[in-house]
C-alpha cells in the first residue's frame, strides 16, 4: 500500500526571521524537503549602490541585528582591500575583540535560549529556566559579557556606531578594559563549565559526511580574515570566491542557495571551523572539548551546540589575551584615498562565512555590492540532513519527528532575515 | 494615562521585514529579562518560544515595516487581536531602511533585477505600522533602546503614560558634557533635528550623528542643511545623509527630496 505522509511546521520558532518547514513522505523515503523562507525579501544590495564607502558599515549592519559586527567587520576590510589600506596590528586586534564580543552573545544567545530547550524538552528558555533556573541566570550574564565588549568598543550592542573604513572612530585606553577582563574571567569560568554541560545533553546518532568551509589564517582560529578551505581540497584567496561558489534561486524561498561550483552543497559555521582548525583554539578549548570527550572532528550537527559552547570559551580567552596585549594604536584611524576599484572581503560571522564584494569609482561611491551571508550557504545542507534524518526516523510519533526536524534546523542557527538581505527585486504594485 | 490592564497582561511581539534588532533588545535586558517575562504572560514571541498561543494580547510590540502584500492582511490581524498596539524601532516608525526603496525610480530599480518574478512578491513601498492600522504609541530608534522598551512595558501595565523625551540629540551632548562636533570640529551633525534617546552616542564617540532616532519635533531641517552647506557638504551628500535608517520620515524625506534635483 502506497502511504504519502508530510510534515509541515507553518512557523518555524526559536530561529531569527520567518521560515518554514515542509517535508514530503511516500513510501518510506523522503520525496521533498523545503526549507521555505518567507521573511521578506530586502534589497540591500540594490540599496547600496550610489552610497558613499563611509556610509557602508551603518547600512549592512541593519541586515541583521543579531550579528551587526561580521557586516560591519567584513564591509570595512572590503573596502581597504579596495583602496589598499592595511590597518595597524592593534586596529586588527580591537576588530577581533568586538568580534569575539559578537561570537559570546549570540553564540550564547543559540546555545541557552534556542538550542537547549530542545534537548531538554522545553518549549522556550523561559520555561526552562523554572526547572534551571541558575543555568538560565548564569547565560544571560555570560551574554551579557559578550555585548559589554561589543558595547565598549562599538558604542552599543545592537548596529554599533564606532567602526570605520580605516579602523575606529574612536579607540580605547588600556584602562578602559580593567573591569571589562575581570567580568571576562568570570565568563570563561562560566564557559568552561557550560561545555561540559553541553556535552552531558543527549544526542541523536547522526553522523554524516560534508564538505566543511571555513576560514584559514596562520596561526589563529578562523575569525577575521583568511583564505577559504574546505577538507576536500578547496584553498582559494578570497578574491577568487566567485570563480568557486554560485548562487541558484529556488521557487519555494525567498533566499538564494549557494553551492560550490563542483561539488554542490557545503557546511559552513562553528561545525566547519572546529573541523578545520581544532588544533588552532586556545588551549583551555581543545582542553575543555577533549575533557567533554570531542576529537578533533564533529560530525554530528546536534553536537554543534558543544561545539559553539567551546567557541564560546575560546572567544573569552581570546579577548582576555587581546585586551592583556593591547597598545593604544597610533591613531585610530587610517587616512582613506578612494580609488576606482574592487575590494573583497570574507569573514566569520557566528553562524559561518560571510562574504562581501563592492565595485567602487573615484569618488569612493559604491557601484555594485554582492553579500553572502552564511545562511544562504547553509540552506542546502540543512535539507539534506532534514532529508536523512526523517528516513532515519519514521518510526517517530508525528508530532516528535515534527519538533525533531526543528530542532535539526537550529543545529545551524539559521538566520532568515540575513539569508533574505540581498534578493534582488520584483514589483507588485499596491492598487 | 491608558488604563490599567488587570490581570497578568498577555504580551505578543510580531515581526515584520526587519533585522530582529528591535526584538532582540528586550533579550539583550539580560538582567530584566526574566522578571519581564514574570510580569506578563508571553504569548507570542516565536524568536524565543515554540509556544504561540491565540489572541486577544493586551500588548502587541511591533517590529519591521510593511513591505509585502501578506504583511499587509498580517497587521491588521494583529490590530483586531490587540488591545495596545506599540510600535518599536524605525522601520515600524517610518519604513525604516527598507524605505530605501521608496525613492528608488522604478525603472532604474528594474534594471538590476534578475529575480525570477513569479517566484517573489514585494511591495513598491516599504511603508510604517501607522500607514495601515491605528497605533497606539511609537516607539523611536534603530535598534529602539532598551532602557525606554522596558519603560514602555513597565507603562503599559501600570497603566501610566511612558516617560519617553522628544527634545533633540543636542540636549543628551549638553547633558552629557560632549563637546559639540559640528561647532567644535566643523563635522557635520544631524543632531539638532534627531529625537533624543541614544545618549548622544556618535559624538560622544568623535562622529556626527546619522539620524537613527528620527525627526525631532518640530526639526528644523532645511536650516541645519544650509548648516552643513557652510561646512563644505555636497548636495549629494546631504541628500544621503537624510537618506538613513528614516528615509521615510517626513520631514527627513522632504528635506532629502529639497536637495535631489539641484
Amino acid at each position: 500500500m502506497n502511504t504519502t505522509r508530510t510534515i509541515r511546521v507553518d512557523n518555524l520558532t526559536r530561529v531569527e526571521g520567518e521560515g518554514a518547514l515542509y517535508v514530503k513522505i511516500k513510501d518510506d523515503l523522503v520525496e521533498n524537503v523545503q526549507l521555505k523562507i518567507y521573511e521578506p525579501p530586502r534589497f540591500f544590495e540594490a540599496f547600496l549602490r550610489g552610497r558613499h564607502y563611509e556610509e557602508v558599515p551603518d547600512i549592512t549592519a541593519r541586515i541583521c541585528g543579531i550579528c551587526p559586527i561580521a557586516y560591519q567587520v567584513t564591509a570595512v576590510q572590503a573596502m581597504e582591500d579596495a583602496f589598499g589600506l592595511k590597518v595597524d596590528d592593534q586596529i586588527r586586534a580591537l576588530r577581533k575583540l568586538i568580534y569575539c564580543g559578537e561570537w559570546i552573545e549570540s553564540h550564547v544567545l543559540h546555545v541557552f535560549m534556542l538550542h537547549a530547550p530542545d534537548f531538554l524538552g522545553y518549549a522556550d528558555a523561559i520555561e526552562m529556566a523554572k526547572d534551571h533556573p541558575e543555568i538560565v541566570q548564569r547565560s544571560l550574564q555570560m551574554k551579557k559579557v559578550g555585548n559589554q565588549i561589543v558595547t565598549l568598543l562599538g558604542g552599543r550592542e545592537i548596529h554599533p556606531i564606532n567602526l570605520r573604513v580605516g579602523g575606529f572612530y574612536k579607540v580605547p585606553e588600556k584602562k578602559d578594559f580593567a573591569q571589562l577582563a575581570e567580568r571576562l574571567k568570570w565568563a570563561r569560568e562560566a564557559a568552561l563549565e557550560s561545555v561540559g554541560w553541553a556535552a552531558s545533553l543527549p544526542f541523536p546518532n547522526f553522523e554524516q559526511s560534508y564538505e566543511f568551509v571555513a576560514l584559514d589564517y596562520p596561526g589563529e582560529y578562523p575569525l577575521n580574515e583568511g583564505r577559504v578551505v574546505s577538507n576536500k581540497g578547496l584553498n582559494i584567496g578570497v578574491h577568487e570566491y566567485d570563480d568557486h561558489f554560485i548562487e541558484e534561486q529556488v521557487p519555494y524561498s525567498n533566499a538564494l542557495h549557494a553551492r560550490l561550483k563542483e561539488r554542490g552543497s557545503y557546511f559552513v559555521g562553528p561545525l566547519a571551523r572546529y573541523n578545520l582548525a581544532f588544533e588552532r583554539l586556545s588551549p583551555i578549548a581543545k582542553e575543555a572539548a577533549r575533557a567533554a570527550g570531542l576529537g578533533a572532528t564533529c560530525l554530528n550537527p546536534f553536537q554543534s551546540i558543544i561545539v559553539r559552547a567551546v567557541e564560546i570559551l575560546h572567544a573569552c580567552d581570546e579577548a582576555l589575551r587581546l585586551i592583556d596585549e593591547y597598545e593604544v594604536p597610533n591613531q585610530p584611524s587610517l587616512k582613506v584615498e578612494p580609488r576606482p576599484s574592487i575590494g573583497h572581503s570574507a569573514s566569520e560571522a557566528p553562524r559561518g562565512i560571510l562574504y562581501h564584494r563592492y565595485e567602487l569609482d573615484e569618488q569612493g561611491l559604491i557601484l555594485d555590492a554582492t553579500i553572502i551571508p552564511p545562511t544562504s550557504q547553509n540552506q542546502s545542507i540543512i535539507e539534506k540532513d532534514l532529508k536523512y534524518f526523517v528516513e532515519q526516523h519514521l518510526n517517530l510519533p508525528k508530532e516528535e519527528l515534527t519538533w525533531k526536524c526543528e530542532q535539526a534546523i537550529r543545529n545551524y542557527d539559521p538566520c532568515i532575515s540575513c539569508a533574505t538581505h540581498f534578493l534582488r527585486l520584483e514589483i507588485e504594485r499596491e492598487s | 494615562m491608558l488604563p490599567q490592564i488587570k490581570r497578568k497582561p498577555k504580551l505578543a511581539v510580531w515581526k515584520f521585514a526587519s533585522c530582529s534588532g528591535c526584538q532582540l533588545s528586550l533579550l539583550d535586558c539580560e538582567d530584566d529579562l526574566l522578571s519581564v517575562a514574570g510580569a506578563v504572560e508571553i504569548a507570542n514571541l516565536p524568536e524565543v518560544s515554540r509556544t504561540m498561543a491565540k489572541g486577544p494580547y493586551d500588548i502587541s510590540l511591533v517590529e519591521g515595516s510593511i513591505t509585502t502584500p501578506a504583511a499587509l492582511e498580517h497587521v491588521q490581524e494583529v490590530r483586531h487581536n490587540s488591545k495596545y498596539v506599540v510600535t518599536i524601532g524605525a522601520c515600524a516608525m517610518s519604513g525604516g531602511i527598507q524605505a530605501l526603496r521608496n525613492f528608488k525610480d522604478v525603472r532604474e530599480f528594474t534594471r538590476i533585477v534578475y529575480a525570477q518574478p513569479e517566484y517573489i512578491s514585494t511591495l513598491e513601498k516599504s511603508t510604517p505600522i501607522s500607514d495601515h492600522i491605528k497605533v497606539d504609541y511609537e516607539l523611536a530608534g534603530c535598534p529602539v533602546s532598551k532602557e525606554q522598551l522596558i519603560e514602555v512595558i513597565s507603562a503599559l501595565i501600570t497603566g501610566r503614560t511612558p516617560e519617553i523625551p522628544t527634545s533633540s540629540l543636542c540636549l543628551e551632548c549638553k547633558r552629557r558634557g560632549v563637546v559639540c562636533v559640528m561647532s567644535a570640529h566643523g563635522t557635520p551633525c544631524l543632531g539638532p533635528v534627531t529625537r533624543a534617546g541614544c545618549g548622544a552616542l556618535c559624538p560622544s564617540y568623535n562622529r556626527g550623528c546619522y539620524g537613527c532616532y528620527g525627526p525631532k519635533e518640530r526639526a528644523n531641517t532645511a536650516s541645519l542643511s544650509k548648516h552643513w552647506s557652510q561646512l563644505g557638504a555636497t548636495e549629494e551628500q546631504i541628500v544621503r545623509v537624510f537618506r538613513g535608517c528614516n528615509a521615510n520620515a517626513a520631514p527627513f524625506k522632504k528635506e532629502s527630496e529639497a536637495h535631489e534635483h539641484h
